[in-house]
């Protein structure tokens, strides 16, 4: 939540800003001056005055990441003063207005920094990892056209409640970002929890987990130690519980799975 | 001149798709898999299409500019999704969602599309339900209901304010299936550039790498198109910044038709606009008014007041006061113009006087502000984060803006454009919300082409097409459209000029919302034809993108994109001027009736215009097709 009190009057801050050409250069913090900022102004629109001014003058203006600007689409990823997501809870870059900084401050602004998120240009990662770990497993398989009706199978509100909580993931990346080890834990989880509260994932619950944790692993993200940063940088507010809950299904899955009978026709013994 | 039939099928209008199915041509399951798709666009209709087609065992291919398929501004869409399922037994049928839909949009849609997609809005809530989409649940565990605009019945399924995310994870997650299993090969950060015709047929497109700037010629037997609307000719919009509309606006200078360019959608529940650096507006759901009160001041003294001072009795509910029978459920052309008269009288509120009061003080009294904060939590918490204001205490303040395009490509019934092979659906294409959409229509419609029409309706094509015939990416066509584009792009990096994209997109976006947004008139679209010209070619001579194009450019992305929204601007405003009629979201202040309504005319307008290309500097060729109404009475929408 942001702060009660609005300021009305401008500041001014400077940017210091990762700039980097590409994913095999090094980069470096560069400042700018950004002046005169009404503090109703998004961080993002504040960027796009600061890249009209650097175009003006013919300069590359700072490559970021954005889109919808509505904290939903999950396109925006920037860290803040070494914060993903900026200084407020439970809110994506998009949303964070200037009125949380104050005149004068120098504002660091970086990309999300991962091992498995490789820098594409300045503040821009290459997060195609997350769409590589859904693809092994992040869905229940049902052809168009072939299910039965929608209220066939009540769900208790309870468990509907839970699963939305856990779908409301956009995939941004802070989680990982936010944690020392670069876990994708918190965003497998979600996933993971989603399908699997879910009466229509059952059929799938093992090999769902399975794949995905294996994925994951893949990809080089690394393993949750509990410190919980993900949870507390995820702009949706994602609980850590569901990464007790994939630990849960994860275990239970590795076990069914070396106890599963295969039928003879796929190669093993009833 | 182009040849506009929209093939709709004969017989009775509640079995014209049963029997269109029953007769279409198949693609044998051996042949399918010969014929390759392109799918441009991952949001609802295309990551749809690509899911669905795969599974049907053709090859797909699917480019998105996104940097995933889940960036889609389908992902942004709050309140819900329509379905005539009649859960609640308050009296909804197919049909009934059939007339809301056709009534909705002022009696600007074709019949038998608008029928099939409140048929096939039964099946989605099925598919989606299968897939795991978590929608809103009743305590007895079956889905829960609210209302939206224009109905008076409750249909609109909902997943808390996130519906379109978790509809598009949904579709994301089919199409994710497919590329793990390899039955589609999706290409992201890439943007289409051109569509390629060959012998009158779309046979490919051209496609930009974001990253790498590589141009790239891709073949295919038919081309779909699911790349959204083009509301950021406004430059200030609810959509999201990349939406644009050049894949649509490239067709069209192939030879697609543009249907209705001049069908807007203002969405009525918007928070009001706060400076001019400004880059986007952002919606407050629609379904906030099942409970919010909408006022104004009665009196022009009392709009500096904080409103909690202004009495009840001093206050204007004036879309109860005037539509006693839809109160604040209004559709959203309607609402948005009784907020602008509002505000035009003077009585408007907060900074610059331009907004209307959104009130949940008697919900709050009535139901508590748990339940409030249930059903609408995450929309007051977006609010606050903006405005820094809490409307659990005091009313939001919302305006007008622009949030959806009606027109786009022409097409028929089958989705296909009037270039053979071109299909278009979702928000892309023109066809079924006439010149107004309702509420919580549009995820609908996105689903019904993607998962419901397309696949049947391209296999009636490509039955015609003997497989094996796609032609190769060096056809003299592909070259002569990538010298076209690698020429465009060396335009706009060689001009060199003084002002950044920016600026030029936010003088286009304030030409088009004062002469060619929620009110309209003759004088003003007819500067606006002179005044877009003229900058435009400002843009050309004084635009600077700085870089290269063969690396990662966003300025050259955004150059790209503005210089076709000049192009269609300028059309939507010669669409607005020959409509000489006021319809749905076509308002235009010489055709009203007394009470400031929306003064249609069926005589001379009851028809689809299409735009036909002629060439660069050309007038463009007004195409008509006839809207012949079998089935319904074309009467004066009354909400009263």
């Amino acid at each position: 939540m942001v702060a009660e009190k609005t300021s009305t009057k401008n500041i001014s801050v400077t940017l210091r800003v990762w700039r980097q050409a590409g994913p095999n250069t090094t980069g470096h913090f560069v400042d700018y001056p950004a002046k005169d900022l009404n503090p109703n102004m998004s961080f993002l629109e504040m960027l796009d005055v600061v890249n009209d001014e650097l175009e003006r003058k013919g300069e590359d203006p700072v490559a970021f990441a954005h889109d919808c600007r509505e904290g939903i689409c999950g396109t925006c990823s920037l860290v803040i003063n070494g914060k993903p997501h900026g200084p407020n809870k439970a809110i994506a870059s998009c949303q964070t207005y200037m009125r949380s900084f104050k005149d004068g401050e120098t504002i660091v602004v970086e990309p999300f920094r991962a091992k498995p998120f490789p820098v594409v240009k300045d503040l821009i990662t290459d997060r195609s990892a997350f769409d590589k770990i859904q693809q092994a497993g992040g869905f229940i398989s049902v052809r168009t056209g072939a299910p039965c009706d929608a209220n066939a199978i009540p769900i208790t509100k309870e468990v509907a409640d839970l699963a939305m909580d856990a779908a409301q993931c956009i995939g941004c990346g802070a989680c990982v970002a936010a944690c020392k080890n670069a876990s994708a834990m918190l965003f497998v989880s979600a996933k993971v929890s989603q399908l699997g509260l879910l009466p229509q994932g059952q059929p799938e619950r093992d090999t769902r987990v399975l794949n995905m944790v294996a994925t994951m692993d893949s990809l080089g993200f690394g393993n949750c130690t509990n410190q919980y940063e993900c949870s507390a940088a995820c702009p949706k507010t994602v609980s850590h519980d569901f990464i007790a809950r994939l630990n849960r299904d994860y275990l239970k899955a590795s076990f069914r799975s070396s106890f599963r009978p295969v039928s003879a026709a796929a190669g093993g013994g009833a | 001149m182009a040849q506009l039939d929209s093939k709709t099928p004969s017989g009775p209008l509640a079995d014209k798709w049963r029997k269109y199915k029953t007769e279409i041509k198949l693609v044998n399951p051996a042949n399918k898999r010969k014929y390759k798709i392109i799918v441009v666009g991952a949001g609802l209709a295309g990551s749809s299409a690509s899911a669905t087609l795969a599974e049907l065992g053709y090859q797909v291919e699917t480019f998105v500019f996104h940097d995933s398929p889940r960036r889609a501004h389908s992902i942004a869409a709050q309140g819900g999704i329509n379905a005539a399922k009649n859960y609640q037994n308050d009296g909804d049928s197919v049909h009934r969602l059939f007339y809301d839909t056709l009534k909705g949009g002022d009696y600007r849609a074709r019949e038998a599309n608008v029928h099939r997609l409140a048929e096939v809005s039964v099946n989605i809530i099925d598919q989606c339900v299968a897939q795991g989409v978590p929608f809103a649940r009743e305590y007895g565990g079956l889905l829960a209901n609210r209302s939206f605009g224009g109905a008076q019945v409750s249909r609109t399924f909902y997943a808390r304010g996130q519906t379109g995310q978790q509809l598009l994870l949904g579709a994301y997650s089919a199409l994710s299936k497919m590329v793990g299993q390899g039955a589609v090969k999706l290409h992201v950060n890439s943007e289409m550039l051109d569509l390629v015709v060959i012998g009158g047929q779309a046979k490919g497109i051209i496609v930009r790498d974001l990253v790498t700037g590589e141009i790239t010629r891709h073949a295919a037997d038919a081309v779909i198109l699911a790349t959204g609307g083009y509301g950021n000719v406004f430059n200030l919009s609810t959509y999201a910044r990349g939406s644009n509309a050049t894949a649509i606006w490239r067709a069209y200078k192939r030879g697609a038709c543009f249907a209705n360019p001049c069908y807007t959608q203002i969405h009525p529940t918007c928070i009001p606009v706060s400076g001019d650096y400004q880059s986007k507006l952002t919606l407050m759901s629609e379904s906030l008014r099942n409970d919010g009160r909408i006022w104004v001041p009665k009196k022009k003294e009392d709009c500096d007041k904080a409103p909690g001072d202004i009495p009840e009795d001093a206050r204007d509910y004036y879309l109860e006061r005037i539509y006693p029978s839809f109160g604040n459920l209004a559709p959203r052309d309607v609402a948005s113009r009784a907020a602008k008269r509002a505000c035009d009288d003077g009585r408007g509120v907060g900074p610059g006087k331009l907004g209307v009061y959104l009130d949940f003080a008697d919900a709050i009294k009535r139901l508590g502000e748990p339940a409030v904060r249930e059903r609408y939590g995450n929309l007051f918490d977006i609010y606050h984060e903006i405005t820094n204001e809490n409307a659990y205490k005091t009313p939001m303040r919302i305006y007008p803006a622009v949030h959806y395009t009606m027109g786009g490509l022409w097409v028929n019934y089958d989705l296909m454009s009037n270039v053979p092979g071109l299909f278009v659906l979702g928000e892309a294409n023109f066809s079924d919300h006439g010149a107004n959409r309702l509420g919580a229509s549009a995820l609908m419609q996105g689903l019904a082409d993607g998962y419901f029409v397309v696949p049947y309706t391209i296999g009636n094509y490509l039955a015609d097409i003997k497989p094996g015939t796609r032609p190769s990416v060096d056809a003299p066509e592909f070259q002569a459209a990538e010298k076209n584009i690698k020429d465009m792009t060396a335009r706009l990096l060689n001009a060199k000029g003084k002002a950044p994209v920016n600026e030029f997109h936010k003088r286009l976006g304030k030409l088009m919302w004062d002469y060619c947004g929620m009110a309209r008139t003759k004088e003003g679209l007819e500067k606006a034809l002179v005044e877009i010209p003229k900058l435009r070619e400002e843009f050309w001579a004084d635009v600077n993108v700085p870089g290269s194009g063969a690396t990662l450019n966003q300025a050259l992305e955004r150059a790209g994109r503005l210089a076709d929204f000049f192009e269609l601007g300028e059309l939507m405003c010669r669409d607005a001027l020959t409509r000489e009629e006021s319809c749905g979201g076509h308002f235009r202040e010489e055709y009203q009736h007394p009470d400031g309504e929306c003064k249609r005319d069926d005589e001379k307008f009851a028809h689809v215009a299409a735009w036909e290309f002629q060439g660069a500097g050309t007038t463009p060729l007004r195409n008509v097709e006839p809207l012949n109404y079998e089935f319904t009475k074309m009467s004066v929408r009354s909400y009263k």
